[in-house]
């Protein structure tokens, strides 16, 4: 099986892995980095979203060839200790109910706010779009972001 | 208030020991005084259930750190916080030195390890309290001892013991002495006014973990040497596996093993990749094996049973005949709702570790006893070689009450002599459900001097029927002649329970037709309800446990929050009330008109529930259950064809996400009463009140979900 280099959260690894591993795959099975979640598989849910060179990325569409070179940030690496402005956010407003897809929420909540940081409501309402949050904590989420924005700024 | 503790004795308090660390542990029944009246759906054995008999633990350490076994299975519903917070207001600790874990399947120490029926904190109510207020009481007559004073004499405060001379003793430090004291008799509870945790906003326990990523689910288990386990099951409802050939399978990267169990074929591999993409190697062959189901035979066989079927009749009142026959006016109207699947984010996983010694299993399961219960049964094993570990659930909605995959986990690891962690895909767990059968309702009203004297409502469903006392719900009591008669039609596709068994789509039919008969009569559709709910004020029939005086006062304080009837141009409001769960709920959806389509903004949600335990986590269930609502009645769908299932994966299955979504504004009626659910109970009214605003909007009725396929409203 061929090796790939990748840096994930600013540690280098070599993974061997067929050439169509999905990164999802490789941070959970190989990496042990379990806080980027399965939920579709086909990039329609946002639960597996990672940054890729700062880009929201579906890493269950993204093999791992691809990834090599480019710097991959997941939950993980966000923040050290949850301090990010977006977990903070998320930690006050108490968004989760089952907590699945709260990651992948979070991942996209940084990528935009990093784009955009003073966003208006219906900007946050697209941003968030591509995320499926089952148990529908989508007010909190809103506010959420809405808070960590006034947070980074 | 002082109650008598009678049913707690050393017996029931099944450990209470120092613990070699220091501090005591106490093992203790929860739920010997209750006698609940449950309602699960009839697919779960209730009688495998004991409710009676519940139990849980308590750690105290000599620090004064109390540990806090958190009994239930947590879906998200939020009861790993909301139950040990009951049990820390009484035992009267600081919230801060309190540490919940999460305790594993223990038929010794807990029963009615259950997550289901928004019956948590309804049936845990007076046991955690009385446990925590009996542990209480324990640690205050050590100290007394200690002490050589009267208990009286001392009080307590946030884990500290006084007494009138001002000594002072932690829990900690009185702990290893009250793990040897009798179990007080008379214990006194706290009176509400005093709660210092209970109607207090808690963080969800396990937040930092979640936010962090941290590893907490079922799929995040991880064993040495555990195998990854993907499962070719049949592709439609009604098929047996014939054949297959597997060589290509085999020839693929990282596997181990593949084999035939049952009607099904297993993958084996050393990641989770390598299992799926095997298993789309296969070459399998199926064959019919009972009927192919089709969307299309459903709405026939349903429409024909609501025509012509033999039902049942579960409740009648009255003279349902003479009523219809002497009516001025019948209104009848058919609604009708397609098959769903449940959709947990975290599709069906489990790990099982079956030897000759020992069974272990670990995942998410909403029914851990009965699970284990079935998987000794399947493997011809004893119960106690079982441990079971439960893990946080990526959503339950009802499909973890059913523990197939768990089974088909240690069947796997029982041939492959192996951990396996079994993992299903997206599309096997929308291929492989257990789902939300399709349901139509008939209602019928019979009017006379402009009054409703008569009320029928028949159910035809795909193998099952309404439950416990949904018969008896509202408008059962409120009209003289009354009847509701089901019948069902065995399917071979697997259905069961889906977040408000019934009342989810019943509430929906129910509350559109109340809405219709309201203008048919020409009554504001407020007073029509408040008119036929002071016909159930003071009733004796005993079936009928909503309350009119809660409901009536839900619904008038909705009136007054929703701004109802006195919103700007434009606003088109839709009113719905509902009891379930033990649960009064009142919504009003206010929908505009964008680019000539409905869009609802905002829903107004007062609700009656007793005592809110936790307001934070609460309101998070409100606000969820009237989105999941407002998503399924809009959007969800599930139809079949020759038995497969049309949809696999979130590209062609729509779930409702943020653009979609109205913010939801929620009310808590204020009161002393004992808490009842929440997990379910704001679900049921949403879509009426959706439909009955999509009406005022637009003035089409729609009496069939998803309302997305109505081609007049949504084009």
């Amino acid at each position: 099986m061929p090796k790939y280099n990748l840096t994930v959260n600013n540690i280098p690894y070599t993974v061997e892995v067929s050439s169509d591993t999905p990164v999802l795959w490789v941070l959970r099975d190989h990496l042990n980095l379990l806080g980027t979640k399965y939920g579709c598989g086909i990039g329609q849910c946002g639960a597996c979203t990672i940054h890729l060179d700062g880009t929201p990325t579906k890493s269950c569409l993204l093999t791992v060839s691809l990834a090599e070179g480019k710097s991959i940030t997941t939950i993980e690496g966000l923040s050290e200790d949850g301090s990010h402005p977006v977990q903070e956010a998320w930690k006050e407003i108490d968004v989760p109910q089952c907590g699945y897809c709260q990651a992948g929420q979070i991942m996209t909540a940084s990528a935009f706010l990093e784009k955009n940081p003073n966003p208006n409501r219906e900007e946050i309402r697209e941003a968030m779009h591509e995320n499926i949050c089952r148990c529908s904590s989508y007010n909190r989420i809103e506010v959420a972001v809405a808070k960590a924005a006034e947070k980074l700024s | 208030m002082t109650v008598k503790n009678t049913k707690i004795d050393r017996r029931s308090f099944l450990k209470v020991s120092a613990l070699t660390g220091g501090g005591m542990i106490i093992g203790f029944n929860f739920f010997t005084a209750c006698k609940p009246e449950v309602e699960l759906p009839k697919e779960i054995d209730i009688s495998k259930l004991n409710f009676n008999d519940f139990n849980g633990f308590i750690k105290i350490a000599d620090n004064g750190v109390v540990t806090i076994f958190a009994p239930n299975p947590e879906i998200g519903q939020g009861v790993k916080t909301s139950m040990p917070m009951i049990i820390a207001e009484e035992l009267d600790v600081a919230w801060e030195n309190v540490h919940v874990l999460q305790g594993g399947l223990d038929t010794d120490v807990f029963e009615r390890q259950v997550a289901g029926g928004s019956q948590s904190i309804r049936h845990g109510w007076d046991p955690l309290r009385k446990t925590g207020a009996t542990v209480r009481q324990m640690l205050i007559n050590a100290a007394a001892a200690k002490w050589g004073v009267n208990a009286i004499e001392c009080t307590v405060e946030n884990g500290v013991i006084s007494n009138k001379k001002g000594d002072k003793l932690g829990y900690g430090e009185i702990a290893a002495e009250a793990a040897a004291m009798e179990v007080p008799k008379d214990i006194k509870l706290k009176e509400t006014k005093n709660y210092k945790i209970i109607g207090h906003d808690i963080q969800n326990v396990d937040i930092d973990e979640i936010i962090t990523g941290k590893p907490l689910f079922g799929l995040d288990y991880k064993r040495e040497g555990m195998l990854y386990a993907s499962v070719l099951r049949p592709p439609a409802f009604g098929q047996k596996l014939k054949d297959f050939d597997d060589t290509i399978a085999r020839s693929k990267e990282g596997v181990v093993d593949i084999f035939k169990f049952n009607n099904k074929i297993a993958v084996l591999a050393n990641s989770t990749w390598e299992a799926m993409r095997a298993k789309k190697a296969l070459n399998a062959l199926w064959e019919e094996d009972t009927t192919l189901e089709s969307t299309e035979f459903h709405d026939k066989i349903l429409s024909d049973l609501l025509d012509k079927g033999k039902f049942k009749t579960l409740r009648s009142d009255g003279n349902i005949k003479k009523s219809f026959a002497n009516a001025d006016q019948i209104l009848e109207r058919t609604y009708e709702s397609p098959i769903i699947p449940h959709n947990c984010l975290e599709p069906m996983n489990f790990f099982a570790n079956v030897t000759d010694e020992k069974i272990e299993l670990a995942g998410p399961i909403q029914t851990p006893k009965g699970t284990a219960e079935a998987i000794a049964k399947k493997l011809d094993r004893d119960f106690k070689d079982i441990s079971l570990e439960m893990t946080r659930m990526g959503g339950g909605f009802g499909r973890r009450l059913y523990g197939d995959f768990a089974i088909e986990a240690a069947e796997i690891s029982n041939i492959a002599k192996k951990p396996v962690l079994v993992v299903f895909s997206r599309e096997d767990d929308m291929a492989d459900g257990i789902y939300r059968p399709a349901i139509k309702y008939r209602i019928s009203a019979a009017i006379k001097n402009n009054e409703v004297v008569g009320y029928h409502l028949k159910e035809a469903a795909m193998n099952s029927n309404m439950y416990g006392l949904i018969p008896n719900f509202f408008p059962a009591g409120a009209i003289e002649n009354y009847q509701v008669d089901v019948v069902n039609y065995k399917s071979n596709i697997t259905t069961g329970a889906w977040r408000a068994p019934y009342t989810n789509f019943l509430a929906f039919a129910e509350q559109s037709f109340f809405d219709e008969l309201a203008e048919i009569m020409g009554i504001d559709r407020i007073k029509l309800r408040l008119d036929l709910l002071q016909k159930v004020k003071n009733t004796d029939d005993i079936r009928i446990q909503y309350s009119a005086k809660r409901m009536e006062n839900v619904i008038k304080e909705l009136v007054k929050k929703s701004n109802w009837g006195k919103t700007k141009k434009g606003v088109y409001q839709g009113f719905s009330a509902y009891y379930c769960h033990n649960t009064h709920v009142a919504e009003v959806a206010d929908v505009e008109m964008e680019s000539g389509l409905p869009v609802v903004k905002k829903v107004t949600c007062v609700i009656d529930c007793g005592i809110v335990v936790n307001p934070l986590g609460a309101l998070n269930q409100v606000e969820g259950g009237v989105i999941d609502g407002i998503g399924h009645a809009m959007y969800g769908n599930l139809n079949f064809k020759n038995g497969v299932p049309q949809s696999v994966n979130f590209d062609t299955y729509r779930l409702i996400r943020m653009k979609e979504t109205p913010v939801v504004e929620t009310y808590f009626i204020e009161n002393d009463i004992a808490p009842t659910g929440l997990g379910e109970p704001s679900l049921p009214p949403a879509g009426a009140a959706l439909a009955n605003a999509i009406k005022a909007a637009t003035g089409i009725r729609l009496t069939k979900q998803p309302f997305i396929e109505n081609k007049e409203v949504f084009g």
